[in-house]
């Protein structure tokens, strides 16, 4: 049987892949893979060729020294993500790529690390470190349940909708209350945990529009999701 | 208050907390509240100073090494042996062994310190020796990032007065000897040929192997079972151990650097040897115990480098494995660091039991390696008694975080001899 193939890329997985992220990218691999679909895990690492028919996109958090490491690079690619986010494909990235998503980062003393400004957010380094549990409500995809450890503080600009509200920790910043940013098929938040496993609502949202974008249709088969289902109940239950 | 006071009301204190059954580092609390001097004044008066051992993993079993190393050479080791590695808990240790007046029996001291609670004490007492092992992502969620957690251990080498010892194969724990100046610096490491067995923070994370690498005093060489070969000073020592795990071994050429720098020249080699291959792995380090005829062998499990280890060190083949894993404040509530752990070595002979708080993280995670489980039970208690009965005929493993392991060892106590930690 000739499977169809879904192309999953990580970005900068060398230097941004702290706090267990690469449990998204093998989320998603092993899903499509129970769905009935081959997956090519692809990595793109600063200096490397953007590979070709990418269909899905994830990204995660870094140190500092990380976030130094890949910052040209990624202002060189920004033309590429751009054109591939206005065209649908689903991408999902976490913390420090979140950061550099949106307009810029400015540091605590004071640097600016200029972002891709694909997400309309700003954010801004403060001292104070926002870790823990956390849970929020998105319309879209009910209670998203997480961890958050970022001392990096997010405002949403005009044009940028929250992922959701926070019902238990800090979010995007000690203030607003709300939760990660949205444009199109793109999603940016802070949570790891990793975020996908317990959140399969938002892993089947990027598989679907993925196969969908490819495909045209994707015949949605059940998976057994009992040990998330678990695993949501009991991190809803601990302390911060 | 005056320091026969102190000592009294703080050795009450202890006594009346191991009647309760309970924690090894309230007392050291209680006098550290009393006096602040108190563990200062008292290890001031070491004829042979003071060692801190720090680094994010494998201090406690490192520490017991060093101790041990030390004794066999003929010095009296005060050590903070409960596994407590904070300030409070080296106060509560001193307790333990100092006579009324306050004096300390001891040449040397030899402390297993928790990074960030290393750069408090070192402000206070200045180590005329420091062991830095490594720097892996270790409870973030108390200390923030791996790069914040060097520059603690980079705090503790600075302030060192003698011999700073250095892990070779860390690159972030290597570069810390460009910020010494009139310290000695040593190092630790392992030969070409075992480089790739031991994958650093970064390399796990796809970073490349840095080339360029100092000499070093000791060298692990090679090992096969209980066999190990040292390099020291281009002379090569085989022996057997009785440490379980790679890293463990690996350890002993840090213990060996640094007992090596602390005696000189004058070591008294074979008894050196000796005590090496008698060293036994430190509480919940590899330990094992026998139930029902059978070894049952507790790892403790707290950050993904430690765990990726102990999967690569131990053959599942012919075991039943149990992995129990909490969220309390000691264990670290994240649970992000389980996707970075492949767990495909499990795959051949699965999981029978899977346990703790975050039982169903864990099941999540097996799920996703497709590694077969026959049981998820959050209360450990029973979920031990299961594996117990159900795998009677069988050596077990169980790998587990910190409290999880408090609570399994507990239970295995009341059916078993289990040593005691306090």
């Amino acid at each position: 049987m000739s499977a169809k193939t879904i192309s999953i890329l990580q970005l900068y997985p060398r230097d941004m892949n702290i706090y267990g992220d690469y449990g998204n990218a093998l989320v998603l691999k092993r899903r499509l893979e129970w769905y009935g679909y081959d997956v090519r895990l692809l990595a793109y690492n600063q200096g490397d060729t953007f590979p070709a028919n990418v269909d899905i996109i994830v990204g995660g958090g870094g140190q500092d020294s990380g976030q130094n490491k890949i910052k040209a690079d990624l202002i060189s690619i920004a033309p590429k993500l751009h054109q591939l986010a206005d065209d649908g494909v689903p991408m999902l990235m976490i913390c420090g790529l979140y950061q550099l998503f949106g307009e810029f980062f400015k540091t605590s003393s004071g640097d600016i690390i200029e972002g891709i400004g694909l997400l309309d957010v700003q954010t801004y380094g403060s001292t104070e470190r926002l870790i823990g549990n956390i849970i929020i409500e998105s319309d879209e995809f009910g209670e998203i349940i997480g961890y958050e450890n970022h001392s990096g503080q997010t405002q949403l600009g005009a044009t940028a909708l929250p992922l959701g509200a926070v019902r238990l920790g800090a979010g995007n910043n000690m203030i607003d209350g709300h939760e990660g940013a949205r444009y199109k098929n793109v999603i940016g938040s802070y949570l790891h945990g990793s975020l996908l496993p317990k959140n399969p609502r938002v892993a089947d949202f990027l598989i679907t529009v993925a196969i969908t974008r490819k495909y045209g249709t994707f015949k949605h088969k059940s998976l057994d999701d009992q040990f998330a289902h678990q695993a949501r109940k009991v991190a809803a239950t601990r302390p911060r | 208050m005056s320091k026969p006071y102190v000592t009294i009301l703080g050795k009450a204190v202890r006594g009346l907390t191991k009647l309760r059954g309970g924690g090894t580092a309230f007392p050291g609390l209680f006098v550290e509240r009393i006096d602040p001097n108190f563990i200062k004044s008292t290890l001031a008066s070491l004829p042979e100073g003071v060692v801190v051992i720090s680094g994010t993993n494998g201090k406690t079993t490192t520490t017991k090494m060093v101790v041990e190393l030390l004794e066999s050479q003929g010095l009296k080791v005060f050590t903070n042996r409960t596994g407590s590695n904070f300030t409070r808990g080296v106060a509560a240790a001193l307790l333990g062994e100092i006579d009324l007046r306050g004096r300390l029996h001891a040449d040397i001291a030899v402390l297993e310190l928790d990074e960030a609670h290393a750069v408090h004490f070192v402000r206070t007492i200045a180590p005329r020796y420091s062991l830095i092992l490594n720097v892996m992502r270790d409870q973030l969620d108390r200390f923030g990032e791996i790069d914040a957690t060097t520059k603690l251990l980079k705090t503790i080498a600075q302030a060192t007065t003698g011999t700073v010892v250095l892990n070779r194969e860390d690159s972030r724990v290597a570069r810390i000897h460009e910020s010494l100046d009139t310290q000695h610096v040593s190092y630790f490491g392992l030969s070409d040929d075992l480089l790739p067995t031991f994958p650093s923070d970064d390399n796990l994370h796809g970073g490349k192997q840095h080339d360029k690498r100092p000499v070093a005093e000791v060298i692990l060489k090679s090992f096969a079972d209980t066999q190990a070969t040292f390099s020291m000073s281009g002379q090569d020592i085989s022996t057997h151990l009785k440490l379980n795990g790679i890293y463990n071994v690996f350890n002993a050429a840090a213990a060996l650097a640094l007992v090596r720098s602390i005696v000189g020249e004058h070591i008294d080699q074979p008894a050196l040897i000796t005590a090496l291959s008698n060293v036994t792995p430190a509480f919940g380090r590899g330990e094992s115990f026998m139930v029902d005829g059978q070894p049952i062998e507790l790892i403790l499990v707290k950050n993904p480098s430690g765990f990726r280890l102990g999967l690569q060190s131990f053959d599942p083949t012919g075991y039943a494995t149990m992995i129990a894993i909490n969220d309390n404040y000691a264990d670290g509530r994240d649970m992000s660091w389980l996707w970075d752990v492949d767990f495909a070595t499990l795959g051949s002979e699965g999981v029978e039991q899977v346990s703790g708080i975050r039982a169903y993280d864990m099941a999540l995670r097996l799920q996703y390696d497709d590694i077969p489980m026959d049981s998820v039970m959050p209360h450990i208690p029973a979920a031990l008694k299961q594996f117990l009965r159900e795998n009677t005929d069988k050596p077990k493993r169980i790998y587990c975080t910190y409290t999880a392991m408090l609570t399994i060892r507990k239970r295995l106590g009341k059916i078993t001899h289990v040593e005691s930690i306090g």
